[in-house]
């Protein structure tokens, strides 16, 4: 009853490109110039200029990450590193390109539309085509737009959080981003405001060799809370693409946040994030974060406790099938006293894929009491792929905990023959124990994300 | 329409040794049998080789069901020929809920048998209340947690769901408390129909009170050593195997002998 894997010929079910000329380019490869175009075709104050000219001088003189995955084969003076499809952000769904519609309507979008686009705003190639704010989030206070957009009508907010939590020089691709960033997400919630629907936003890549660099920006003040979901699906093409964005969320006294992704990247992606978000005094940041696909996945979302209180959590699954290299993980750093954070990562890879879990936690001397707590659990579905977990655990006081546990093990032969002896195929009885296996995971998704969750693991088993 | 099985033998993969040694066995639709036997004699062997389970390897002999032979057949092919096994150990299994899977299982075993949402939890309710289960069983992970007797009374709700033509009972009785094992009964009368048949494993007469069996056969060593009426299981309880070995001849050691 040994599982059939090679059975089924799973081509990337949104591996389909549309015909988008892009408006504006600058072309292959990055230099100083580049950077300027961008700067100025934005029209952007000079200060914003000035950061991005800085990190583009870090970005040269940084190396590549000496861990993980090998990053050899990712050309990065192919990529363009700016393009736009659209002159300006359109703010009614009537104004959004019809080819545009096209490629949501194939990923199924629609549906999610009706209900959740009115107050959503979509990536599309380097930035926002779309943005319509729902009136009551207006009405609330809270400001939800793409960062460019933010930047204009918003610059001192902009000014004061960008780049604070993430620097430029914390790694290459940040230093790239924050050189070349473009689109991305920015979210202000007032004091004491509840957000009450999630806010979504659809990403996609489309152009071959565009580099993604979007720079998102979370700011939720004290007392409030709010909901992101975001959900990422690419096209399949020849060459590389890369997709290196810049995530920083703060989370002031009190308030809550939590910040779902969903990527899944066609095969030929390299997706090398940096998401860390930073929880003041009784403040919650729960990262959830689902990586799907892509060719190479680094990203270790982290929280910085740095209130008496603050709590943090990160949920993942990564999926590995050939030819995929996910290496994930999370970072909680705890600075105050009576901190806490949790971190459950679910694995599965097949074919040949490989999952590595590498994560750190770091209780501080000055956050007494505090507890952490990991657990990364694996399905490895044959022989030839493979896992690792490479944990860095750092306690520095003696009144606080930490647990880490580990397991791996394969889809059990009890457990499908069990489905399997009330008429379930071979491949369901599988589908339904690695649905199983995620449940703690997609038990916290939105119900479309979770609908399409359980689609593409249908499509990838 | 039944179950045949001629001369079957079958040995355990995993060290070769033969346990089913040439069962013969023949239960006609719309009729209910039991086995009985001593620990070891490879009852549960029997009804997992009738499932297919790939622990087991059949050496020689055929299984016969509905005119169809089984002994190549993939397990879940068999389940959609209407074969259940309600086992002596369910499995848990973490994160899928009991309704999701049973309705999954309801749609693989009758395809042509669209069920609405609406009538499936119609239907479902309906069985959990006919056997005593509380609702939120519902929405529970799969056994997981279930204390001995609920896992007992879930094979059974999944049975009286799947609607299976031939269920196999593998000590469904065992750990049910005395209120439980009467709801089980019901459960299996319930069932009781003309394209219905049944095999049920037990030790004990008891249950057999409540189901009263067409036949009962009693196993030893690998073999169907008699078969009889209802009578025969309350004799065995009284007497004990040893007895009606020695009275049938047999030179088989017991795991109780001295
Ligand atoms: N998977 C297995 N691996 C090893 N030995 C097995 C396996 N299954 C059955 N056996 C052995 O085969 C013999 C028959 O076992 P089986 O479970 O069929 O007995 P049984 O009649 O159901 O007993 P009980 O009344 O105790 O349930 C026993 O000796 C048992 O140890
Ligand atoms: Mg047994």
């Amino acid at each position: 009853m040994k599982t059939d894997l090679n059975q089924i010929d799973q081509k990337y079910q949104y591996g389909f490109k549309d015909k988008i000329k892009p408006v504006y380019t600058t072309g292959a490869g990055l230099n100083e110039n580049v950077v300027r175009k961008i700067s100025a075709e934005k029209h952007e104050p000079q200060w914003m200029l000035a950061i991005r000219l800085r990190a583009f001088h870090i970005y040269q003189r940084m190396p590549m990450p000496n861990f993980g995955p090998d990053l050899s084969h990712l050309n990065l003076n192919k990529i363009h590193y700016f393009q736009r499809d659209s002159d300006h952000v359109s703010r009614s769904w009537d104004d959004v390109p019809d080819t545009i519609k096209n490629t949501f309507q194939k990923i199924g979008v629609p549906q999610a539309e009706r209900k959740y686009l009115a107050g959503a705003e979509a990536q599309y190639e380097s930035e926002a085509v779309y943005t319509n704010l729902k009136s009551d989030l207006k009405k609330m206070g809270i400001i939800f737009m793409d960062t460019d957009s933010a930047l204009k009508k918003h610059p001192d907010l902009v000014k004061q959080y960008f780049g604070k939590l993430v620097g430029a020089a914390t790694n290459k691709f940040t230093a790239l981003n924050t050189a070349v960033w473009s689109g991305g997400t920015f979210i202000y919630v007032p004091k004491g405001v509840h957000a009450t629907v999630p806010l979504q936003s659809f990403f996609r890549i489309n152009a071959g060799n565009t580099g993604q660099f979007e720079r998102t920006l979370i700011i939720v003040d004290e007392g409030a809370s709010i909901n992101y979901v975001e959900g990422c699906t690419a096209p399949t093409y020849s060459e590389d693409s890369l997709h290196a964005a810049v995530v920083e969320v703060f989370v002031k006294k009190d308030a809550f946040c939590r910040y779902t992704t969903i990527q899944n990247w066609s095969h030929n992606v390299y997706s090398l994030e940096t998401k860390r978000a930073v929880a003041d005094a009784h403040a919650r940041m729960e990262w959830i974060d689902g990586n799907l696909g892509s060719k190479i996945t680094m990203k270790y979302p982290s929280v910085d406790l740095n209130g008496p209180y603050a709590s943090g959590s990160m949920l993942s699954i990564a999926f590995a099938k050939h030819g995929v290299y996910q290496d994930t993980g999370a970072i909680m750093r705890h600075h105050a006293p009576y901190t806490s954070s949790n971190v459950i990562s679910k694995s599965i890879c097949k074919d040949g894929g490989v999952c590595n879990y590498r994560g750190k936690e770091k209780i501080e001397p000055n956050s007494k009491h505090s507890k952490s707590h990991v657990e990364c659990d694996t399905i490895i579905m044959d022989d030839q792929s493979t896992t690792d977990t490479i944990p860095a655990n750092i306690v520095r006081n003696g009144d606080s905990t930490m647990e880490h546990e580990a397991r791996v093990s394969k889809i059990s032969e009890n457990d499908l023959y069990y489905l399997m002896s009330r008429g379930l195929s071979e491949k369901q009885a599988t589908k339904m124990i690695i649905m199983g296996f995620i449940e703690p995971f997609s038990k916290q998704l939105p119900m479309e994300y979770a609908v399409e969750l359980n689609k593409l693991i249908d499509l990838q088993m | 329409m039944s179950l045949v099985i001629n001369n079957l033998h079958v040995k355990i993969k995993e060290n070769n040794r033969e346990v089913l040694k040439g069962v013969n066995l023949n239960i006609p639709d719309g009729e209910i049998h039991a086995i009985m036997g001593p620990n070891g004699t490879g009852k549960s062997t029997l009804v997992q080789t009738l499932m297919g389970s790939n622990k087991y390897q059949i050496t020689d002999g055929e299984i016969i069901f509905n005119g169809t032979k089984l002994n190549n057949l993939a397990v879940d092919e068999r389940a959609r020929l209407g074969l259940f096994l309600g086992m002596q150990y369910p499995t848990e299994i973490t994160g899928v809920k009991n309704s999701d899977f049973i309705k999954a299982a309801m749609e693989a075993t009758h395809p042509n048998h669209h069920l609405t949402v609406l009538q499936f939890l119609q239907r479902f309710e309906h069985c959990m209340n006919f056997l005593d289960i509380d609702h939120h069983y519902a929405d529970r992970y799969l056994n997981e947690g279930f204390s001995g007797g609920e896992k007992k009374r879930n094979e059974i709700l999944q049975m009286m769901m799947l609607k299976p033509r031939l269920a196999m009972l593998d000590e469904i009785d065992s750990g049910l408390d005395i209120d439980a094992l009467k709801v089980v009964s019901n459960g299996i009368n319930h069932m009781r129909a003309k394209d219905f048949s049944a095999l049920i494993i037990t030790h004990y007469d008891r249950i057999l009170h409540y189901v009263t069996p067409d036949v009962v056969h009693v196993m030893m060593d690998g073999r169907v050593v008699t078969s009889g009426g209802p009578d025969l299981a309350s004799k065995l309880e009284k007497e004990g195997y040893a007895k009606l070995r020695d009275q049938l001849g047999l030179k088989i050691k017991l795991v109780d002998d001295e």
